[in-house]
């Protein structure tokens, strides 16, 4: 526990990723494999499942410090970060200990999950009365399951590649699955995780692991420079871009696995997928989109029309998943790409040759929620940029464009190929910042987090108000945020908590993805991915749009056949 | 003596009445205790804080005639007042910083009496020079404190607590999740990280404000790691730290004979925040950076801060010492400055004592939180260099 404090605190000082691949090479060396095992699981990014209610941690580390519950809220506030609130708020510890992280974790706190109620309080004393600081914060980080530090996925991996004398790919394609939120690494697990490749890795039939995602690039270009930047469009698979959830769904050893881009396991959440996948042959590994798609007339041929991200929302949200739900918010796979057939890794196959292969599994398949992502044809950029038009209406992102003779590669990168994601513009309104919130981590303090209100009103109504209807918090530089907090302190109105009320004098242009109807804003309206495009120091707060505007971008209640 | 008891200009009594009604934050425990000229030895004003008996101020932010000094950090000894009192250790700082002025000197414990106020220093543990400022009249006790730290750091006598009535506290870490390191452990950390640095042939450069912390930094430094270069302006502050008796480890400028890259790789460099990111840091080459201040107590003020390492160092007291002080007072009533005043005032409300606020400009409520910077203009000269609370809070938020 101490060594593993001791690198977290590492890691946390230091802005350099030479000092934090050397600390986290470190640490991997000298530490047990059990340790070893745990430390790779939550810096990569694993969360433990919530051990013990924070509502119990903050009052008994109140009582514990002897403050009343504004004092500890006001220090919440000022820290930005619960467990490191926690960890600067308790007395000094009385008693040492020399267990590593595993056991900690093992013997302590896991079993916290399970015990009752009225024995956690002498429990958890006893444990933190043992914990200097910095061990302390590594402690309520891990139990409150919140684990930032500063280093990357990818940072993790590099280093237990590097330990392991290995293949960073390897590792990444093993590191996933690893992180399984029910996960429980052990020193087998970390041992395997650094064992030397073995041929029969790639045959793994009984593993249900994903392949590490490939991700695409932004495309941020003029029409007119596409040609130069390119070539020509026939070097190129172009589809759309579907506004849902990326997943590989994996047939192995006569089951099914579906991950979800943030390698969770989602196969619960979509039975009818899990159903689908089992008509699947063994070996096989499809990724795509999953979405809402919905016929409006069963008889007629209609292909059906993806439906607003929102829909997808009602289902993830949702704990337990009844008839009525599946029935109202059905799902299909739209699937793009083949990364195993019969057992075989086809990444290193050229992305033109993978789509065939794909099609052919559908065509031969044909179940209802296995689609096949249209290819999309254009002679020309020009011709390709006017289909793209109708995306909004088909209620897609953009599009996306794939290298022809792109592998599949791992992550964000373009060294064995490329993905582009053209995108189109998003939706555009002049909004007033009414809330400002303190951020978090990096930006604790500082009023970082922000509601936006537009007029329900036209300006020659005098009593008209300000409706919030979205928050934002991204899009400005940290320079400009520092301007926007010095306004927000200067304009307070009323402050509850960590939230100001400001008067309207800043006016943002806010962008978002997406608008659909919501009962439970107070605008009736709900925005996708909302930021702060620019700030429009140059608009007076009357000059702001109007809620009328902003209803006018909903899309319109009549299906359009894709 | 005779600086302060020369005439004295009479003010209006109905404007200054006007202006005390509008002193005073808002909050629990602010309308307890009416602010009264006519009873209270000190109120707020517009120019600072005003003794009505002895009709002077201390640490005014406005130009007055007759100012007492608690210390010479630049947020508390301005420009511009008729005459100044203050500490015989403040002299050098003060006349370096602010030129020709009138200045007149005591001794810790020694009082002199103004309009039948009796005046006397006593140590705040702050800076060098730095003082709370004790004011007797008529049977009733005042002390204001300026800012104070309590433990006790080897450069400047410690803080030493002076009994009375009414104390005026600064609250600048005024929240109990700052509670600082002893300075054993500190200069412990300080030299491991320098060490570690130097055997990996990196400068170790330290930010950190040029007058006080560089001279604690020093008086801590295991010299037998490394030459220790420091900024030009940080040096003259040594000379009057050394001029006042203060033993420090000796000290190369960077233009200096001999200081060359061989010397550099195991140096340690102190040098003002404001000298980050400016063409003067190119000279070392490979180095690791570190940032000195209170505030580098939360992750992230540090990592906003966008150095390698952030120690907590600060010469003001931390809640545990804020409390003490006060306790140590025996004052019944407390009004808390610059810093987390709601915060002090409600919990020393909460816990029996008159407690209210007073705004004074020695730094915001905020100036935590404060984000915008004042020191990245790359100028640095030594007022920038010198010491402002409100300043350091920039500084440690900036990225």
């Amino acid at each position: 526990m101490k060594a593993f404090a001791a690198l977290y605190r590492e890691l946390d000082a230091t802005t350099s990723s030479l000092s934090k691949q050397a600390a986290l090479q470190r640490y991997l060396v000298g530490a047990q494999p059990a340790d070893s095992a745990w430390a790779v699981y939550f810096l990569a990014g694993g969360k433990p499942r919530q051990l013990v209610p924070t509502k119990l941690l903050r009052s008994l580390a109140r009582d514990a410090a002897g403050l009343p519950e504004w004092l500890f809220d006001e220090s919440y506030d000022a820290v930005g970060d619960l467990a490191e609130t926690l960890a600067l708020l308790l007395p000094a510890p009385t008693r040492t200990h020399d267990l590593g992280l595993a056991a900690w974790i093992e013997q302590r706190l896991l079993p916290l999950r399970n015990m009752p109620p009225e024995t956690l309080p002498d429990v958890l004393r006893a444990q933190w009365e043992q914990l200097a600081t910095d061990e302390r914060l590594v402690y309520f980080k891990l139990m409150t399951g919140g684990f930032r530090v500063g280093v990357s996925r990818l940072q993790v991996t590099q280093a237990v590649a590097a330990v392991g004398g290995i293949d960073a790919k390897r590792v990444a394609q093993r590191l996933m699955g690893y992180l399984h939120i029910n996960g429980h690494p052990t020193a087998a697990d970390y041992a395997t995780l650094v064992a030397p490749e073995s041929p029969g890795e790639l045959n793994q039939k009984t593993s249900g692991q994903p392949y590490p995602f490939f991700l695409a690039h932004p495309l941020n270009l003029p029409l007119d420079r596409f040609e130069a930047a390119l070539g020509p469009p026939e070097h190129w698979l172009v589809e759309w871009k579907w506004d849902g959830i990326r997943a590989q769904l994996v047939r192995r050893a006569g089951q099914v696995w579906l991950w979800s881009r943030g390698e969770e396991l989602v196969t619960d959440r979509f039975p009818e997928l899990a159903t689908m996948g089992k008509a699947l042959p063994d070996g096989c590994v499809i990724d795509g989109e999953i979405v809402v798609w919905r016929k409006d007339a069963e008889a007629t041929g209609d292909p059906g029309k993806v439906q607003p991200f929102a829909d997808l929302q009602k289902r993830i949200g949702r704990k337990t998943l009844g008839p009525k739900l599946l029935r109202d918010v059905p799902v299909v796979l739209l699937a793009y790409d083949l990364l195993e057939f019969e057992g075989q890794d086809l990444r290193a196959r050229p992305q033109l040759e993978r789509r065939a292969l794909l099609d052919d599994v559908i065509g031969q398949l044909t179940h209802p929620q296995l689609l096949s992502s249209p290819v999309l044809k254009g002679e020309t950029w020009a011709d390709l940029s006017r289909q793209r038009e109708a995306a909004r209406s088909l209620g897609v992102e953009g599009m996306m464009i794939k290298a022809k003779a792109a592998q599949y590669g791992v992550g964000r990168t373009k060294d064995v190929g490329v993905w582009w994601k053209w995108k189109i513009d998003p939706f555009r309104i002049d909004a007033v910042l009414i809330y400002a919130q303190r951020g978090h981590g990096r930006r604790a303090s500082l009023y970082s987090d922000y509601t936006f209100a537009v007029w329900d009103g036209a300006p020659e109504r005098i009593e008209r108000k300000l409706v919030p209807f979205a928050k934002a918090y991204s899009g400005l530089t940290d320079a400009e945020m520092a301007r926007v907090d010095a306004v927000i302190r200067k304009t307070t109105i009323e402050t509850f908590g960590p939230v100001r009320s400001v008067k309207p004098t800043l006016v943002f242009e806010l962008g978002f993805e997406g608008i659909a109807r919501s009962p439970r804003h107070k605008s009736g309206i709900a925005t996708r991915f909302p930021r702060m495009l620019r700030w429009r120091e140059d608009k007076p707060v009357a000059e702001a749009d109007t809620l009328e505007t902003l209803l006018a971008l909903l899309p319109l209640p009549l299906p359009m056949p894709s | 003596m005779g600086a302060l008891s020369g005439s004295v200009p009479q003010r209006s009594k109905g404007l200054r009445l006007a202006i005390a009604a509008h002193q005073g934050l808002p909050g629990r425990g602010a309308c307890r205790t009416a602010v009264d000229e006519m009873t209270d030895l000190v109120v707020a004003r517009p120019e600072g804080l005003y003794c009505t008996a002895g009709d002077f101020y201390v640490d005014p932010w406005k130009p007055v005639s007759r100012a007492v000094i608690t210390h010479a950090h630049s947020d508390h000894a301005r420009v511009g007042h008729g005459h100044y009192l203050a500490h015989t250790h403040s002299e050098g700082t003060l006349r370096a910083r602010l030129g020709e002025i009138t200045l007149q000197t005591l001794q810790y414990g020694e009082a002199i009496e103004h309009r039948g106020v009796k005046i006397s220093l006593h140590p705040a543990g702050h800076v060098l020079g730095s003082a709370q400022v004790r004011l007797e009249h008529q049977g009733r006790v005042w002390v204001a404190s300026g800012d104070y730290k309590l433990e006790a750091d080897g450069t400047c006598p410690p803080f030493e607590p002076v009994r009375c009535d009414t104390f005026i506290t600064e609250s600048t870490f005024g929240l109990p999740i700052y509670r600082w390191p002893t300075p054993a452990a500190l200069a412990l950390e300080i030299n491991d990280w320098w060490r570690s640095n130097a055997d990996a042939g990196r400068t170790s450069v330290l930010f950190c404000y040029a007058f006080g912390k560089a001279q604690r930094i020093l008086h801590g430094a295991d010299a037998s790691i490394g030459a220790i270069v420091v900024h030009g302006a940080v040096e003259p502050l040594n000379a009057v730290y050394r001029a006042a008796g203060v033993t420090l480890p000796p000290t190369l400028r960077a233009g200096d004979e001999g200081v060359n890259a061989q010397l550099l790789q195991r140096a340690l460099v102190l040098a003002p925040p404001s000298a980050q990111g400016t063409p003067w840091m190119k000279r070392f080459g490979n180095y690791a950076d570190a940032f000195a201040s209170g505030w580098m107590q939360l992750r992230g003020a540090r990592r906003r801060r966008g150095v390698d390492r952030g120690f907590v160092m600060s010469d003001h007291a931390d809640w545990p010492g804020l409390h003490r002080a006060i306790k140590g007072t025996g004052a019944e009533r407390v009004f808390v400055t610059h810093g987390s005043v709601a915060v002090m005032v409600r919990w020393l409300s909460d816990n029996g004592l008159q407690a209210q606020g007073f705004k004074t400009e020695y730094g915001d409520e905020d100036a935590a939180d404060k984000p915008e910077s004042s020191t990245q203009d790359g100028v640095v000269n030594a007022e920038q260099a010198s010491h402002d609370p409100a300043q350091e809070a920039n500084a440690a938020d900036t990225s």
